[in-house]
């Protein structure tokens, strides 16, 4: 008998669990569907707020916007970072533990004080708050989560390998470009991927970096959703969810593949 | 230059350059910031002082600072006790279900934290969800108000950071040999013993994880306060960021920040200690 | 005297505290199949990283034909490596891992094809030029990593423990296969190992290491019956060290009390009257006889079958000396005596050919 309840209990447990995790994001994307503007109550399905999202032209650049900025960042945060990750395993040079300290830094530094940092940077460079001050910002912050990545992979491969393409008569850049670089594959996909869900999501750091000339969407649903609630932040999260979901699928089965 | 060394050398001289000026000045930047002199002009100038820390310890500041690790500190402990419970049952669920439960527990982890903190609103307002359910089924008559409350921002918090505690939780619970649990009890030792005895002990080093990556952001996730506190609950995120964007007043927005990462630097020194010592491997 | 073509001279290297390698030189001949034998973490590994450039040494220098080659990476060096893992390309096929070094050294294509192909046939692989290393087995693995290093026409083919990862019977053969491919090439090669089973049967020459020190080197004979040091004696073989004294030394004979007997072996080497030196002698040299067998017993130990173990071809016996140590005693099976039955408790006398044992100055 004890023994039942137990399992009841463990169960009931964690079905709580997953409904205060799923339950809140359920709501958002059917009252997406919903015709009211208001109220809660359900007046019958409807994409007019998806019509209007697309007739905005706001949020459609400020979309266009965040994929650009997202696909570029992460793409040098990955070429960055595997630049950065062969260094660190392979290399010995003056200043490796500081290196490794300002990864580790980057990891544990709250966003917020990591914002204001760069903010403070451009302000004295001077770089203007815009589409560069983002990129930079977005490809840091995605560096120490590439480096880790990578970082472990190549820490998995068997050393001989590069010793042996050396042995071979390989040069450095030989070695990353036909041998580390392949062999990396997998992870560095989904790495990639890791950066671009977080250069879409992050909201703090851009909140100080961003400027007027290059609007993002996060900063804007943000500033929506300040302003008063929409049924069209409804719209757009709903779509943001469907496409976080594509990808931490995707990246799941690329890592699993490996 | 050899061939050879070309490549390390330009491929080193990339990642300092890029860690030198994004990462490294960035925060060197901060602390100087930190002990200079609000200026109308330039923002910051010299002369040099300490006045900025001093503002931000007395003052209007240092009941916030107290209020936000108390916020903090409370969502923490309700992420351990609800989190630590459910990252056993994970690794304790059956082959065929534990993958699923995991994915499930990834999957809010990767939702953008804005998107879920407002769908806490949806959830809190006065014609929120719950509300909606609670008259539906007769227990109150007229809405509860549950949004800009204290509840509702550590309800956000919990929301946002649960996984958090969670996936390093289960990670190290996942490697705790279940043998040990059942020699524990085969010695005789009950639940209670067992749990204080063996597992708990196995299991700090992934509570200290999961506690700083849930404390730090439940002091700096600005927009949690800001959507489910409104004006009321200022926690010392929104302090920062108030003084940075609205007042303009840089030195003591960069002080309030120096301070949370000392805070940081505390938090992470038990995490170092927990850490085994890297054994090195001979060749 | 021919040059070597590969040597070193006074090679030190330390990693932190542990010193890997001490005072080290070694010659190696053009063409020799030479085998560095000792146990793991005598210093041979790395003796052969140097060679390869994968490591610096602290001190000392390596020369290829008498080009001093100290700091060269291993990219620019005339030598080449096949690991113990393999350390094959997963992501290229078989041809292209063969051809990786060729390309690397900008050969014409056309080239490269034709000593591919030429190659992949010396280690009979050529059908499988298309295939990726995990669609092979280990025993062709091996081959594949052969060809890849020899491919690039090396001066010197290092090869690190390179047959350990394979079964015992695979392993037997490809010892086989590897000889015959060196004395077809007449490449040098340097073998790493730690079995001295193969470092026996495959080398022109071993060197044996110990504490990152080269204690003996020679042919695998002399290595077998003329160990110098007591170290060499038991690990190559297996060997009975007994403690004696030396009574009398001359020109021809040495003298010994062992086990309350003087014994006189035609040893040349000069020893000090009262010195303590240690006798070595191999199991198989020995000669059990029982007690009705023998008649004179003055240059026989006694002892007491302790325990009889059949091994097929042979029978070995442990024997406890009267007042002694154990030893043991390998005795062949040969149509001349057949009576190779001992029982355990048995009294027995063991006797060997003076001249076959090994006397070494004593070590402690």
């Amino acid at each position: 008998m004890i023994k039942i309840n137990e399992k009841i209990i463990t169960n009931c447990f964690s079905f709580l669990i997953y409904a205060f995790l799923y339950i809140p994001i359920l709501v958002v994307v059917v009252y997406s569907f919903n015709k009211s503007q208001f109220s809660m109550i359900w007046e019958g399905f409807s994409l007019k707020w998806y019509r209007e999202l697309i007739n905005d032209h706001e949020i459609l650049t400020a979309t266009w916007h965040s994929l650009l900025l997202g696909f570029l960042a992460s793409t040098s945060a990955v070429l960055l970072g595997s630049l950065a990750a062969v260094c660190i395993k392979r290399y010995k040079f003056q200043g490796r533990k500081l290196l490794h300290g300002l990864v580790f830094t980057l990891v544990v530094i709250p966003d917020l004080v990591m914002g204001i940092a760069l903010l403070i940077l451009f302000h004295f460079l001077p770089v203007p708050l815009g589409f560069w001050s983002l990129f930079f910002a977005h490809t840091t912050f995605c560096l120490p989560f590439v480096i880790v990545t990578l970082h472990a992979r190549l820490g998995q491969l068997d050393k001989h390998l590069f010793e042996s393409a050396k042995d071979l008569g390989a040069s450095e850049f030989v070695l990353f470009r036909q041998i580390i670089l392949p062999l990396l594959g997998p992870a560095l996909i989904s790495s990639w991927l890791l950066s671009f869900t977080l250069s879409i999501d992050d909201v703090i750091i851009s909140y100080f970096v961003a400027g007027p000339s290059f609007e993002i969407l996060p900063l804007k649903i943000y500033a929506m959703v300040r302003t008063g609630v929409t049924p069209e932040v409804n719209a757009i999260s709903t779509i943001i969810l469907g496409f976080t979901l594509l990808f931490v699928v995707g990246a799941t089965l690329i890592r699993r593949k490996k | 230059m050899r061939a050879s060394q070309r490549f390390k050398f330009i491929s080193l001289s990339i990642t300092w350059a890029w860690f030198g000026i994004f990462v490294l000045a960035p925060i060197v930047l901060i602390g100087i910031t930190s002990i200079l002199t609000q200026n109308e002009i330039s923002i910051v100038s010299t002369p040099l002082t300490i006045q900025s820390f001093y503002d931000t310890l007395t003052g209007g500041y240092a009941p916030i600072f107290l209020y936000s690790l108390l916020i903090a500190a409370t969502t923490t402990l309700l992420c351990l006790l609800i989190g630590y419970p459910f990252a056993f049952i994970i690794t304790r669920a059956s082959n065929r279900f534990r993958p699923l439960m995991l994915m499930l527990l990834m999957i809010p982890f990767w939702v953008s934290s804005l998107i879920r903190a407002y769908a806490m609103v949806i959830m809190l307002k006065a014609q929120g969800l719950i509300n909606i359910a609670l008259i539906y089924l007769g227990i109150i008559y007229k809405p509860l108000h549950l949004l800009y409350t204290d509840f509702a921002v550590m309800s956000g918090l919990l929301y946002n950071l649960l996984p958090f505690m969670v996936l390093p939780l289960y990670a190290n619970l996942a490697k705790l040999d279940h043998t040990l649990i059942e020699a524990a009890q085969d010695l005789g030792a009950t639940r209670w013993q067992t749990f204080k005895g063996v597992i708990l002990p196995h299991s700090i080093p992934g509570i200290i994880s999961g506690v700083i990556l849930v404390f730090l952001p439940a002091m700096t996730l600005f927009y949690i306060p800001e959507f489910l506190g409104g004006a009321k609950t200022l926690l010392i995120g929104n302090l920062i960021q108030h003084e940075f964007l609205v007042i303009g007043n840089w030195p003591k927005g960069a002080a309030a920040s120096v301070i949370l990462m000392l805070i940081t630097l505390l938090l992470l020194i038990p995490y170092w200690k927990s850490q085994p010592k890297p054994t090195r491997a001979k060749s | 005297m021919h040059n070597p073509i590969i040597e070193l001279k006074n090679i030190t290297k330390a990693f932190g505290q542990h010193i890997a390698l001490q005072e080290l030189n070694l010659a190696v001949n053009n063409g020799e199949f030479l085998t560095i034998l000792g146990p793991s973490g005598c210093g041979k590994t790395t003796l052969l990283r140097l060679m390869g450039g994968f490591e610096q040494p602290d001190s000392g220098h390596i020369f290829i034909d008498g080009y001093d080659i100290t700091n060269l990476p291993p990219e620019e060096r005339l030598v080449n490596t096949v690991f113990q893992s393999y350390a094959l390309f997963p992501h290229m096929t078989i041809f292209n891992n063969v051809a990786f070094g060729l390309k690397c050294n900008g050969i014409d294509k056309n080239e490269i094809k034709e000593r591919v192909e030429e190659t992949l046939k010396i280690v009979s692989l050529e059908k499988y030029s298309e295939r990726k290393p995990n669609e092979l087995s280990g025993g062709q693995k091996q081959r594949v990593a052969i060809a890849r290093a020899i491919v690039n026409r090396p001066r010197v083919l290092l090869l690190d423990e390179p047959l350990s990862a394979l079964d015992y019977k695979l392993r037997k053969k490809m010892q086989i296969e590897l000889k015959q491919l060196q004395r077809r090439l007449g490449l040098t090669f340097i073998f790493i190992t730690h079995d001295q089973e193969e470092a026996l049967s495959m080398s022109d020459r071993v060197v044996i290491m110990n504490d990152g020190k080269i204690l003996q080197s020679g042919t695998p004979r002399d290595i077998y019956e003329e160990p110098n040091s007591l170290f060499a004696a038991e690990f190559i073989g297996e060997a009975n060290v007994f403690d004696a004294i030396v009574t009398e030394s001359t020109k021809q004979n040495t003298t010994l009390k062992v086990q309350n007997k003087t014994i006189t072996f035609p040893e040349p080497k000069q020893f000090k009257a009262g010195e303590k030196v240690h006798l070595i002698v191999r199991p198989e040299d020995l000669r059990v006889w029982t007690e009705k067998e023998v008649k004179n017993t003055d240059d026989m130990l006694p002892g007491q079958v302790e325990q009889v173990i059949y091994k097929g071809s042979t029978v070995d016996l442990i024997v406890r000396l009267i007042d002694g140590p154990l030893i043991s005693a390998t005795e062949f099976f040969d149509e001349d005596d057949e009576d190779l039955f001992y029982e355990n408790g048995e009294k027995v006398w063991i006797h060997w050919l003076p001249g076959w044992e090994v006397i070494l100055p004593y070590e402690g």
